[in-house]
């Protein structure tokens, strides 16, 4: 094992050193630091968060967060506000279903006709493991003239069915 | 019967198909509004013509009205807005516009060089009141009834066919049975 | 003069298919030997016909003919050449154009690169290549040509989309095409193979070296536009699920199953009817996702412009093209045989979980996607589906197949057990734990997706060097030379592992980018500094820059690193003097460790500006990733046994040049 491994183990080592040195924050250099953006970062951060769930309307392929129109600049600074005034992410979403519809989330609700959706490829996932297993097991009780002779391998018996010698 | 098993990646395709050329009879762009049948917004906005005088929801219970959100940047409105003049000389409705994201000189010029139709322009300088209302573009058109309940709202300007088929129908209902 | 006679190339090239697409046919099924061999130079000429109408349009746009509407939507006298040329593909009528001439390039490399194919099995390839070219043929003629004149003849053109003005836009869309042109070639394959009724190994050994070079420009061409939208729009992200995106990536995903699948027809004869639903499939993909863009049922920011009677030609294509290939299914695959055995577990039966796995993320992507187009067709109402459904259902599908995907290689054909399985995998599942978690550990901060992804990749990496191990070291008691053996490896087996390790790296990326990414938005003056995850970056202020087509204002930061210098970073805001659309331009430094993205944003009070910066740890892993897939799948594709001619065209041959384990 070892002669092929260790160089590749000491690889991934230097990789995960290298890792850390780029996560990791140097002492910041004496220069006159530039104010943020805006006056409370973290807000600003949540409001990203939140805008990012919803759709810009004008534009319909952005979410608010990225886009430039007016529309979104306004729908962002309303979602600034709501969030200043303490409104959770819920009243917001609530907020703009009731006056543009489930359009504008880009998470869709669950909801009755929503459940197909959500659903769906779960379901999906269980039927094909399922269905998997059972070919498998379907396939293996047919009996062996059923299948064609494997071509790579002249003696195509399973060892299995080898008789025992 | 095992040759049926065949048959299902057709029936699933054909399944699609019929889907997607339904599909193509659509707008996928389109946002309906979901406060049809629901009160419109409450709203305490000043008049464009005299600042000193507001108009609000209450105001306009007990008769059928139409809003016209529009703007004097907006080139789609400027062609709509002979039809909306037309809607307001034969008395379908009483019409308000609403001035949405605008300068007061330039919609009082808008309006002195094209006509003025509304029976009052209300001015909405933030756009929030137009948020409320669920607008995302201009121009839009609504209508509310005489409890204040939003009944019909169309986005992009108005075509005769529009104003036809579907408002003057709609205004007749409203009007006649209240 | 020269618009109409690339017309007239076009409607030559429909007399060129109607015969390639009918007389070769005829020829194979009644054994008719010259009008078989009419195939390939039909394809010849087929080639030579589109490469000449193609070759009218592009003289069209480099000499500013804007007689032509085409060239008058869409380019400008002051537009650089390069993008004048790349403008021919920028519009739907140009892009159809390049369709046209990579379904042309396609059927003519079949045509000359397969001599060792009978020619019976060759005619119906080509036939039935021919008739995929000639509905495209009619689409362009009859609902979008670029030819068509304008006048009055303006004195200049609307010029190209600025967002398009950029290298992404030569290589982007060719790559893409060839990838999903490419598709045509197995669906080809597969449709020959129904009408003259032999599937046999024979044919999968064909097939496969075709599909995997489609799968892999179609890697390529998925992957630069990825990254182009990364550099070009300005958000810093990477992938939206956009409806135009997922119509790429559908094809992709089944064409995945599609090169898995043919490994175990082709080695074992098993899947037969199973690959030929597959490579049916891809193709369909394609065609849906031409539909979906062009149609305008989804709003897509790709879309070209929506126009319903386009639409309806594309429909009515998609349904012609793939009833009639599912009816032929229908008809013969029942008759197909079961292929040899093999038992539950065995490297077959992890390559059908593989399979049922790919096609279970066709289906959920396929599922968000038309999802809204099926709520608003039922007048149950208009929702939208992006990323956060996207991105809650697929991870985890992903995640059961990445177990996969490390059994599969080391599972042993035909027979194999768990517990033997599972002592073979022990180490990798050990290093892998060790591994993410002190991965997570380092980076500093831990979420149940960056542990996920940290075992997926890990898990990869580990189970292919297994499985390298595995074939390379000292077996029974001969010491033969480790490396020695390394270098005997074929082609094929050193390709598939690329490929996987440029799915670990991909992994890697997604989720150190997804964990770590950092976003700063300050207002700089000039002088001033901010410090990201150790990168200080000062601003220098803004000059004003001339383009050939555009205005800018040009921002500088130098960035350091305890103190030494690492970067000069120069983001712009554009105005193209035409269309007069304000556009970004980020200024991205990338390196290994990660890329440093900086966005110049509005100026505000005094001589500040407002600028966005980002630390994106590891992002060009994810594109990295994907080259070294499509790398792994070229290298593989030019292994020896598919560069020896099949010496005996009997369906039972069972020597050749088969890779035995």
């Amino acid at each position: 094992m070892m002669p092929v491994l260790a160089p590749i183990l000491a690889l991934i080592l230097a990789l995960i050193l290298a890792l850390a040195a780029s996560l990791a924050a140097s002492p910041p250099v004496q220069a006159r630091e530039a104010s943020p953006a805006s006056a409370d970062p973290i807000l600003e951060a949540r409001v990203m968060r939140v805008s990012s769930e919803l759709r810009c309307l004008v534009c319909q392929n952005e979410t608010i967060a990225a886009s430039h129109a007016d529309l979104a600049v306004d729908l962002r600074n309303q979602v600034r506000e709501m969030l200043r005034s303490g409104q959770s992410e819920r009243e917001i979403f609530d907020y703009m279903t009731a006056r543009y519809g489930d359009f504008v989330l880009y998470r869709p609700p669950l909801k009755s006709t929503t459940a197909p959706l959500w659903f769906g490829p779960f379901i999906f996932l269980a039927a094909g493991l399922l269905g998997l297993w059972w070919l498998l097991r379907r396939r293996n009780r047919l009996p062996v003239e059923q299948f064609e002779p494997d071509e790579n391998d002249p003696h195509d018996v399973l060892p299995a069915d080898r008789p025992r010698t | 019967m095992k040759f049926l098993r065949y048959l299902v990646p057709m029936g699933l395709f054909l399944g699609l198909l019929g889907f997607l050329f339904v599909g193509l009879g659509l707008n996928p762009s389109e946002v309906p509004s979901p406060l049809i049948g629901k009160p419109a917004p409450a709203f305490q906005l000043t008049r464009l013509d005299d600042p000193a005088k507001t108009v609000g929801r209450e105001d306009l219970l007990g008769k059928v009205w139409m809003l016209n959100v529009w703007a004097s940047w907006c080139a789609p409105c400027r062609e709509e807005h002979p039809l909306v003049i037309d809607i307001a000389k034969r008395k379908l409705v009483p019409v308000y516009g609403l001035n949405y994201k605008d300068q007061t000189r330039a919609a009082l010029g808008w309006l002195a060089n094209l006509g003025d139709p509304y029976t009052a322009t209300l001015v909405d300088a933030d756009g929030r009141v137009g948020i409320d209302f669920g607008v995302y573009g201009v121009p839009e058109t609504f209508i509310i009834d005489g409890q204040g309940i939003i009944r019909f709202k169309h986005t992009g300007p108005l075509t005769p066919d529009v104003v036809r088929t579907r408002i003057e129908p709609l205004l007749k209902e409203l009007q006649g049975a209240g | 003069m020269i618009p109409e006679v690339g017309h007239f190339a076009l409607w030559l090239a429909v007399g060129v298919t109607l015969l390639l697409g009918t007389l070769p046919l005829v020829g194979a099924h009644r054994g008719r030997t010259d009008l078989m061999a009419l195939a390939r130079p039909a394809t010849h000429v087929l080639l030579g016909l589109i490469v000449f109408s193609y070759g009218c349009l592009i003289l069209s746009f480099v000499n500013n003919d804007f007689s032509v509407l085409n060239v008058a939507s869409h380019s400008n006298t002051q537009l650089p050449l390069m993008y004048r040329i790349a403008a021919t593909w920028g519009s739907h009528e140009g892009s159809l154009m390049l369709w046209l001439l990579m379904q042309a390039g396609w059927a003519w490399a079949v045509a000359t690169f397969s001599k060792s194919l009978p020619l019976p099995v060759l005619s119906r390839i080509l036939a039935v290549m021919g008739l995929l070219t000639l509905s495209f043929l009619l689409f362009v003629l009859f609902t979008s040509n670029p030819f068509d004149r304008i006048f009055p003849i303006p004195a200049e053109g609307r010029d190209l989309n600025p967002q398009l003005q950029d290298p992404g836009m030569i290589f982007h869309p060719p790559m893409l095409y060839m990838g999903y042109v490419g598709m045509s070639v197995a669906f080809a394959f597969a449709v020959a193979a129904l009408i003259g009724g032999n599937l046999d190994v024979m044919w999968a050994r064909w097939m496969r070296p075709w599909t995997t070079v489609a799968w892999a420009f179609l890697t390529f061409g998925i992957a630069l536009g990825s990254w182009w939208a990364y550099y070009e729009l300005g958000w810093g992200g990477w992938w939206f699920w956009d409806a135009v995106e997922n119509a790429s990536f559908m094809p992709w995903l089944v064409a995945t199953a599609l090169i898995h699948s043919l490994a175990v027809t082709e080695k074992r004869g098993s899947f037969k009817s199973w690959t030929v639903l597959l490579a049916i499939a891809g193709y369909s993909l394609a065609l849906l996702g031409t539909f979906l863009v062009r149609s305008g049922v989804i709003t897509s920011v790709h879309s070209f412009a929506a126009d319903p009677k386009r639409g309806a030609f594309i429909l009515v294509m998609l349904a012609v093209t793939v009833t009639a290939a599912l009816t032929l299914y229908a008809w013969r695959a029942p008759k197909v045989g079961l292929g040899a055995r093999f038992s539950s577990v065995s490297r077959e039966s992890m390559l059908l979980a593989n399979n049922v796995l790919f096609i279970v993320a066709t289906a959920a992507v396929m599922l968000g996607t038309l999802y809204p187009l099926i709520l608003d067709t039922l007048g149950l109402g208009k929702i939208s589906v992006g990323p956060p459904y996207f991105d809650a259902v697929f991870v985890p599908i992903m995640a059961v197949l990445v177990f996969f995907m490390g059994l599969g290689p080391l599972a042993r054909w035909k027979n194999d057990a768990l517990p033997a399985l599972a002592v073979r995998l022990r180490w990798a599942a050990g290093v892998t734990v060790v591994s993410a978690a002190l991965t997570a550990w380092i980076g500093g901060k831990i979420t149940l997706g960056s542990v996920l992804g940290l075992l997926m990749a890990y898990w990869i990496l580990y189970t292919v060097l297994a499985e390298l191990w595995e074939r390379v070291r000292p077996a029974g008691g001969v010491q033969a030379n480790v490396l020695h053996r390394l270098g005997q490896l074929p082609r094929a087996t050193v390709g598939m592992m690329v490929a996987h390790v440029g799915v670990a790296v991909f992994v890697f990326g997604v989720t150190m980018v997804g964990t770590y990414d950092i976003e700063r938005d300050v207002a700089m003056a000039p002088g001033e500094s901010t410090t990201v995850s150790g990168y200080t970056f000062t601003f220098q202020g803004t000059q004003p820059v001339r383009g050939p087509n555009y205005e800018a204002i040009r921002g500088h930061l130098v960035v350091t690193r305890g103190g030494v210098q690492v970067s000069d970073m120069f983001p712009e805001k554009r105005v193209y003097k035409v269309q007069r659309n304000p556009m970004t331009e980020a200024a991205i430094d990338s390196r290994i460790y990660g890329d440093l993205y900086v966005q110049l944003g509005e100026p505000v009070a005094g001589e500040k500006w407002l600028v966005r910066i980002w630390v994106k740890p590891f992002v060009a892993w994810i594109w990295g990733g994907c080259l070294l897939m499509g790398l792994g799948g070229i290298w593989a594709v030019a292994d020896r046994r598919y560069r020896v001619r099949a010496t005996r065209e009997s369906p039972t041959n069972a020597g050749g040049a088969s890779v035995a384990r």
